[in-house]
């Protein structure tokens, strides 16, 4: 059957794949994307992270045909989305920022409507919409207006209407921005159990939890250009400076000045790269080390040390470098 | 109906083993495929709302056929034969103008404010095939609204001009008349920007009402020359004098084939700058 194995997309070949992509805008001075190179993998959760106006949506929008690419090449699951627009969006589905429910049908409807335009056949159709609306907790709601259902409702709905042609890449765009922690929780859960499937997923954020949460890898955005791109680990042990031990100390009897003993104990140590007093309530002190690397591994150092000056640890805080730390080191910024 | 299933779309059912790949199967869908299944879901939703939606459409005809057509004729201000001269009028009015209003004003208001249309760009057909989806779903509406006003004009006038042999030719004007208001709805959503669509469709809707020859044949309009010409601007006039040619042959009028090129004219024209506008709105 050579019509079936036409166009065929072999498992290695990459779900997502951005080469020299530039978007343009006329009226504006600096390119919305800028030369954005990157490929996601097969079931693979990826991440854009970036501020607002960093240009991820611009290259959501490229990719998912809605935006004309000013030169670049996009490919979503085998499909070229600038030769061939229709094919790529058989194979992707949109989780879009804003609510775009269809207004004049029930939650059902707008289920069962969308995996119409897509071609999926009437039975079919009817068993996906009753099994995604059981999964994302609608089945109450299924047979209501879409304009009676709640913020977080909607959303979980867009994205059980987007499963439902069961695309190959997901994108989402800003997941839970503007959702209550319940919501942002259960949508979160969601993406998890699409990895478990083997859906690809792309998602925009500005929320560096959500990109450590949940994404296998992450892209840093800004300004139209891709920063860099790895696993949060790496990205995270790349460019931060390591991170903090912050240790509450009991003094040992008739000793005045505990913290700067504890501070001269813990200089000593390898790894250790300075020490600050923090304000604590007497007759406790609170010490902060600045440590290299992960700080989770000085942890006994750090105890031993304390121990020597007869002092006893009432209290441990470690200070991981997150994705905050990354988005500063490579921009000079913070990210909200 | 059962057509648009895909044995490719059911291969997977863990989702660890995706589909073959479903890409035959859903070429062999085909891009109107998706099309149809969009004016199936505006059929859909105009069918539950049927009353309301005819309610909507046929108010204002139904009035000016009432006002002109009877009110006046009973008060002695009009000559005989007037209602019959205005019924086919009103016909193409109404098709004419349904068409475009139900092009119209749902674009606007999809585009800048429900963003419902989103999920229908991501269909996979071309762009091009939902805006021409707009032009057939519209008409297919304004062909409703026309056909309903037969039994309302004879409910109304008690008597209208009907000649069984025009058949053809009247559905061919109401189809054309339908079509080309429904394309001219097309660049009119697409390409006025939200903030002025209210005092556009003021600027646009009630000129073209009243310049369309519905309210009398175009040939009379010789006494009025300057007004004769602004009028053979307005596709309107074409459905109208079209019309009543075909129902009352003896009124002088425009002749059949120069209404039915002109309509066509006109929808090639209003067609293609409606894509250009749907096109420039769909995509970025």
């Amino acid at each position: 059957m050579p019509a079936a194995t036409m166009g065929r997309v072999t498992s290695t070949a990459p779900a997502v794949e951005v080469v020299d992509l530039v978007k343009r805008y006329p009226k504006r001075g600096s390119n919305a994307v800028d030369g954005v190179s990157f490929a996601v993998r097969r079931g693979e959760v990826f991440g854009l992270l970036g501020p607002n106006g960093a240009g991820k949506t611009t290259t959501v929008g490229v990719l998912t045909t809605r935006v004309r690419a000013t030169s670049g090449r996009a490919v979503v699951a085998g499909a070229d989305v600038a030769a061939d627009p229709p094919a790529a969006r058989a194979r992707l589905a949109v989780v879009p920022q804003r609510p775009n429910l269809d207004q004049s049908l029930t939650a059902r409807q707008n289920l069962l409507f969308h995996a119409a335009y897509h071609g999926v056949g009437k039975g079919e159709r009817v068993r996906r919409a009753d099994d995604l609306l059981e999964r994302f907790g609608l089945g109450e709601r299924a047979d209501s207006k879409v304009d009676e259902v709640s913020g977080g409702q909607a959303q979980r709905l867009m994205i059980a209407r987007a499963l439902m042609h069961d695309p190959q890449v997901l994108f989402l765009d800003e997941p839970s921005t503007g959702l209550d922690p319940q919501a942002r929780l259960f949508v979160w859960e969601r993406v998890r159990d699409l990895r478990e499937r083997g859906t690809t997923v792309l998602l925009t954020t500005h929320d560096m939890d959500e990109a450590q949460e949940l994404c296998d890898r992450v892209g840093i955005v800004d300004h139209g250009r891709l920063l860099d791109l790895d696993t949060p680990a790496a990205l995270v042990a790349r460019h931060s400076d390591g991170g903090t031990v912050e240790v509450v100390v009991t003094p040992p009897e008739g000793v005045d000045d505990v913290a700067g003993a504890v501070r001269q104990a813990l200089e000593r140590v390898d790894g250790v790269r300075g020490t600050d007093e923090m304000p604590a309530e007497r007759p406790a002190a609170r010490v902060r080390a600045t440590v290299a690397g992960d700080p989770a591994a000085l942890l006994a150092p750090v105890a031993e040390a304390v121990a020597s000056t007869g002092a006893v640890v009432t209290d441990v805080r470690l200070g991981r470098p997150d994705l905050e730390d990354v988005f500063i080191s490579l921009t000079g910024r913070e990210l909200r | 109906m059962s057509s648009t299933t895909s044995d490719g779309l059911r291969a997977d059912e863990g989702g660890a083993q995706r589909r073959p790949d479903g890409d035959g199967a859903r070429r062999s869908v085909g891009h109107l495929a998706p099309a149809l299944a969009i004016l199936r879901r505006d059929l859909f939703v105009t069918w539950r709302e049927l009353p309301a939606f005819l309610a909507q459409v046929l108010l204002q005809p139904v009035f000016l056929l009432f006002v002109f057509g009877q009110v006046l004729g009973s008060l002695g201000f009009l000559q005989e034969g007037y209602a019959a001269l205005l019924f086919p009028g009103i016909v193409a009015l109404t098709a004419f103008l349904t068409a475009l209003q139900n092009t119209a004003l749902p674009l606007v208001i999809d585009f800048s404010f429900s963003k419902e249309i989103e999920d229908r760009l991501l269909a996979p057909t071309p762009t091009t095939a939902v805006a021409l989806e707009k032009i057939v779903f519209s008409s297919l509406r304004a062909l409703v609204a026309s056909a309903a006003m037969f039994p309302l004009g004879v409910w109304i006038l008690g008597d209208i001009p009907w000649r069984t042999e025009a058949l053809g030719w009247v559905v061919l004007f109401v189809v054309l008349g339908s079509l080309t208001g429904a394309a001219a709805g097309l660049p009119l959503g697409t390409l006025v920007p939200p903030s002025k669509i209210n005092i556009v469709f003021a600027l646009v809707l009630t000129p073209l009402l009243f310049t369309g020859a519905s309210q009398y044949p175009w040939a009379s309009l010789d006494v009025l020359r300057w007004f004769q010409v602004v009028t053979a601007f307005n596709p309107l006039t074409y459905v109208s004098e079209g019309l009543r040619g075909s129902l009352l042959p003896s009124t002088p009028h425009i002749p059949a084939w120069v209404c039915a090129l002109a309509l066509v004219g006109f929808l090639a024209l209003f067609t293609a700058t409606g894509l250009k506008g749907f096109l420039r709105r769909a995509l970025d």
